[in-house]
């Protein structure tokens, strides 16, 4: 340990929330510097998350476009063949470009960043937080680094005004059934695979596990996804998520829900499942297990424990509304803390969070946080879902338009899904959108613009929408709130 | 209960309510000042009359009526509220969240009004089915801006050592002047040093602003404007040695604030004498109305005092007949009311003569304006140590030159210059005060 530099603000972890933090906060005048132990920026959701799947699900969806669709559209071709290499290829090219993305912003605006790993070491006599930083033997490697580390050992001390926790989640693993990285692997490792599996089990049907599982059907692979509880996607509304789960079977996922795993075995590159539904055991063969249960805050060897820094029963750091930790000056934000593990939250509230600490009173309007699956169709949503409503005993009314009679989609040949408003009984503010259907990723915008403007049913309804266009939907869906849908 | 514009007094018949220091939802207590009015005459503070859930009906900003209910206490009972009491703070916020939640409004309209500490209830929505719009923002933002300007104000002000007498009557480069702890700076949660920038936001102009006249600068203009023109005025200088009052002080100041709880300053010495003056010389205690001149048998002096919102001139009553100590003390009180914002209009009216002291801010030389009907005031300048002859031989000694204005219809300027020079060797000579008096 021998150099000490001191900041406003040190940041540990460059994900989506603690980079955006990172920046804000030097827009906003504070010296700051961000610890990273990977040796690429952007975290989880970079490396390992949203823009690799997406570059998958993107160059899968192709692949069986060319392969299931193209001669419905009179293009004849000979069945594409897949150069699985060339794919990975190209996903780490995105994240590699994005990456240096994130690398060029730090430099533009003057951020120190470190390679390592972090924990917090208490406060120092001048009363800075200290944080602990070891630095890997191939830190140097790192192109993205500044060389504050030049010419120095293998601990380093930082101390800063304010600390930032913002490390991220990681997924956890099935009880007695740990990872091994062949064939009981997370997400991280089904970005990876080196060839298409025969069969691949997904265990959970959240939005990590249905994408996946597109990618690799799509590609080609069984895949079969066990799920403990009797429905897919639980937290989604009732309707689109059957919707999905019907879409998702018809392209050949096979689904075994209200199933909980008790064990597998390996036997060589393979493995057996075994599962409980209901009255007994039973087993299927299967060449990789997906893991996509869930993922946990990464609150381990950050040394929370010796600052006594609060967690709640869940492991979540506590924190206020300025996103500080029981100990002033040490805040949290992203997947440690509560809230839905969304890149985008993690933003917003990076964001949020550096503001506060300027003395601006920002908030992060968690109501207006939209959420998204990319499976194909898409489903997307914001604000509440019907049964929200029902229990919460609020007066709504429902307006519905189905993809299959919208010009637009029609064309496309994307007919699945439907767009779905739920709004005030009285008010007619709208309180709930729900999409399923092709791009409903890029359509929740307006629902959230206009959520966000306390619109009402009758606002998106007095919009104009351009024809022929999937954004139609919406329109029509919102007029159906009032039984005046005009293409039904 | 209700929360109602008082009366202020005479011929005062509408107010602004400028600021509103508790938001709707906030549990107040007996005596909790509530708002600040505003009115041509004076700034108040209306504190609440009883404890309870305040409720606002009147949003900033808006002139109001006498009388004007402009909220509601809505009183509880006394178990509740001291339960309640340390949430405050929270529930306080949590409510404007929960507000700003059931507004109908734009992400960037709720994060200013976040950001101001605005209500919406309290804010007309001029958009889309009463929408509120940033435009409806703008207005209330650069009041509040205009607020601000005034606090960073009061820290730049040379600190006065003797509190009492402040600045020169209306001559138009009275800073503005000391405010009371605004509220606005002490919910706004710690800022950190350098990191929020203190510039202006965009939407506020970048080389010049433009704000309207709070009611009381109004006011002032417009009375400086009419006197310039109504009047004759012209100004007269003299200057005096206060080497003795200087001896007097510093001999008797411990024992004095001993005794009386006040630092002997030397605005006393000057009220006397004036007094004393203004007895030899009639004319300048009278004013003209009409076409006859109104001699005053009596003596009520105004202090001139730099107020948060403007100069305002408290009177002090037959100050001929006060004591030394208790003219301090009573101006001692006036800076109080007007740092609290209680002082009434009762203390404004009247006065016969205006004595303005410029040298708490350093003026060496001004020319004061006339307080109208007043026909004469005097302007107090600082005390510098400067080279004078005496007896043939250059001194050091400390000066202070004295101006007088005075409206040349009713004055002479032979009566003008005598009065000038008696008051310059009563306060050089201050023992001739006791014998005179």
């Amino acid at each position: 340990m021998t150099d000490t530099t001191s900041f406003d603000l040190i940041v540990i972890g460059a994900g989506p929330g603690g980079y955006v933090a990172a920046i804000r906060a030097a827009q906003l005048g504070m010296k700051v510097a961000v610890v990273e132990k990977r040796a690429q920026l952007g975290g989880v959701c970079l490396n390992e998350g949203c823009i690799p799947s997406k570059a998958l699900l993107d160059s899968s969806e192709l692949f069986a476009l060319a392969r299931d669709k193209f001669s419905l559209h009179g293009i004849v071709i000979e069945p594409p063949h897949l150069d699985l290499a060339t794919m990975m290829r190209r996903k780490d090219e995105v994240v590699r470009k994005l990456t240096d993305g994130i690398a060029y912003l730090f430099k533009k605006n003057e951020i120190q960043s470190v390679q390592g790993s972090a924990r917090l070491n208490g406060i120092n006599p001048a009363g800075l937080h200290e944080v602990l930083v070891t630095v890997p033997e191939t830190s140097h490697t790192a192109e993205w680094q500044q060389d504050l580390l030049a010419g120095q050992t293998s601990t380093v001390i930082l101390s800063g005004r304010r600390v930032l926790l913002a490390p991220g989640s990681e997924a956890t693993e099935l009880p007695g059934i740990p990872f091994d990285g062949q064939v009981i692997v997370n997400a991280r490792d089904a970005l990876c695979f080196d060839q298409v599996p025969d069969h691949l089990i997904i265990a959970g049907a959240g939005y990590i596990g249905l994408e996946m599982g597109s990618i690799w059907r799509r590609l080609g692979a069984q895949v079969t996804v066990l799920e403990m509880l009797p429905q897919v996607l639980p937290t989604m509304d009732r309707q689109a998520a059957d919707t999905l789960y019907r879409s998702l079977r018809k392209q050949g996922i096979q689904f075994k829900l209200e199933t909980r795993i008790t064990g597998v075995r390996r036997i060589g590159a393979k493995a057996i499942v075994q599962f409980n539904a209901g009255t007994g055991s039973e087993e299927i063969d299967c060449d990789r297990v997906l893991v996509a249960v869930g993922r946990r805050p990464l609150t381990a060897g950050l040394g929370l424990g010796e600052m006594a820094i609060k967690l709640d029963e869940k492991g979540r750091v506590v924190v206020d509304g300025d996103y500080q930790t029981n100990i002033p000056g040490i805040y949290a934000i992203g997947d440690l803390i509560t809230g839905p593990m969304l890149a985008h939250k993690a933003m917003e509230e990076g964001v949020v969070c550096a503001e506060r600490m300027a003395g601006q009173k920002s908030v992060v309007e968690y109501e207006y946080i939209p959420g998204v699956v990319y499976t194909w169709p898409e489903g997307a949503a914001v604000g509440n879902t019907e049964e929200q409503l029902k229990e919460a005993g609020i007066q709504y009314k429902v307006g519905r338009f189905n993809f299959a009679a919208l010009g637009r989609a029609r064309c496309m040949d994307e007919t699945e899904g439907f767009v779905k408003i739920l709004a005030h009984g009285d008010t007619d503010r709208i309180l709930g959108i729900h999409i399923v259907g092709p791009r409903a990723s890029d359509m929740v915008a307006e629902a959230v613009a206009v959520m966000s403007f306390g619109g009402t049913a009758r606002d998106i309804s007095l919009t104009c929408h351009a024809h022929p266009t999937l954004s139609e939907a919406m329109k029509e869906a919102a007029l159906d709130v009032h039984k005046e849908a005009i293409h039904v | 209960m209700d929360i109602k514009i008082p009366e202020v007094g005479e011929s005062v018949y509408e107010a602004l309510l400028a600021k509103w220091f508790r938001r709707s939802g906030d549990e107040v207590k007996k005596d909790d000042p509530l708002c600040e009015i505003e009115t041509d005459k004076i700034t108040l503070d209306i504190n609440a009359d009883a404890a309870g859930i305040l409720s606002i009906a009147v949003a900033e900003g808006t002139t109001v009526k006498i009388g004007t209910v402009i909220g509601l206490i809505a009183e509880q009972p006394a178990t509740l509220q001291s339960s309640s009491i340390p949430a405050t703070a929270v529930i306080a916020h949590e409510s404007l969240e929960e507000d700003l939640k059931a507004s109908v409004s734009s992400p960037s309209a709720r994060r200013e009004m976040r950001e101001q500490g605005i209500v919406p209830e309290s804010v007309a929505g001029t958009g889309k089915g009463g929408r509120i719009t940033l435009n409806d923002l703008f207005s209330r933002i650069e009041g509040q801006a205009r607020r601000s300007s005034e606090e960073i104000a009061v820290e730049t002000q040379p600190q006065v050592q003797a509190a009492p007498t402040l600045p020169v009557s209306p001559p138009p480069v009275v800073p503005n002047a000391v405010s009371p702890q605004s509220p606005v700076i002490k919910t706004r949660p710690e800022t950190h040093g350098s990191v929020r920038s203190e510039e202006a936001p965009a939407y506020a102009g970048g080389r010049e602003e433009r704000r309207p006249m709070s009611p009381i600068r109004k006011r002032i203009a417009e009375r400086l404007l009419t006197v310039r023109q109504q009047t004759a005025m012209l100004t007269s200088f003299n200057e005096a040695d206060l080497s003795q009052i200087k001896a007097l002080r510093e001999k008797y100041s411990e024992q004095f604030q001993k005794r009386h709880g006040v630092t002997l300053g030397f605005m006393p010495f000057f009220v006397k004498a004036c007094c004393q003056a203004l007895r030899q010389f009639p004319a300048v205690n009278a004013s003209i109305d009409g076409n006859d001149i109104v001699y005053h048998n009596y003596h009520d002096i105004g202090i001139a005092v730099g107020g948060e919102k403007g100069l305002v001139v408290p009177i002090l009553r037959d100050a001929d007949k006060m004591h030394l100590y208790e003219i301090e003390q009573a101006i001692a009180a006036f800076v109080e009311k007007i740092r609290t914002n209680q002082l009434a209009i009762a203390d404004l009216e009247g006065g016969t003569f205006t004595i303005s002291n410029g040298g708490v801010y350093g003026s060496l030389l001004s020319t004061p304006i006339l307080n109208p009907p007043q026909s004469a005031v005097l302007g107090m300048h600082a005390i510098q140590d400067r080279p004078v002859v005496r007896e043939g031989q250059v001194v050091i000694r400390p000066m202070m030159y004295l101006a007088l204005s005075y409206d040349h219809r009713l004055i002479d300027g032979r009566e003008a210059v005598q009065f000038l020079k008696t008051l310059k060797e009563y306060v050089e000579e201050p023992e001739e005060l006791l014998l005179e008096g």
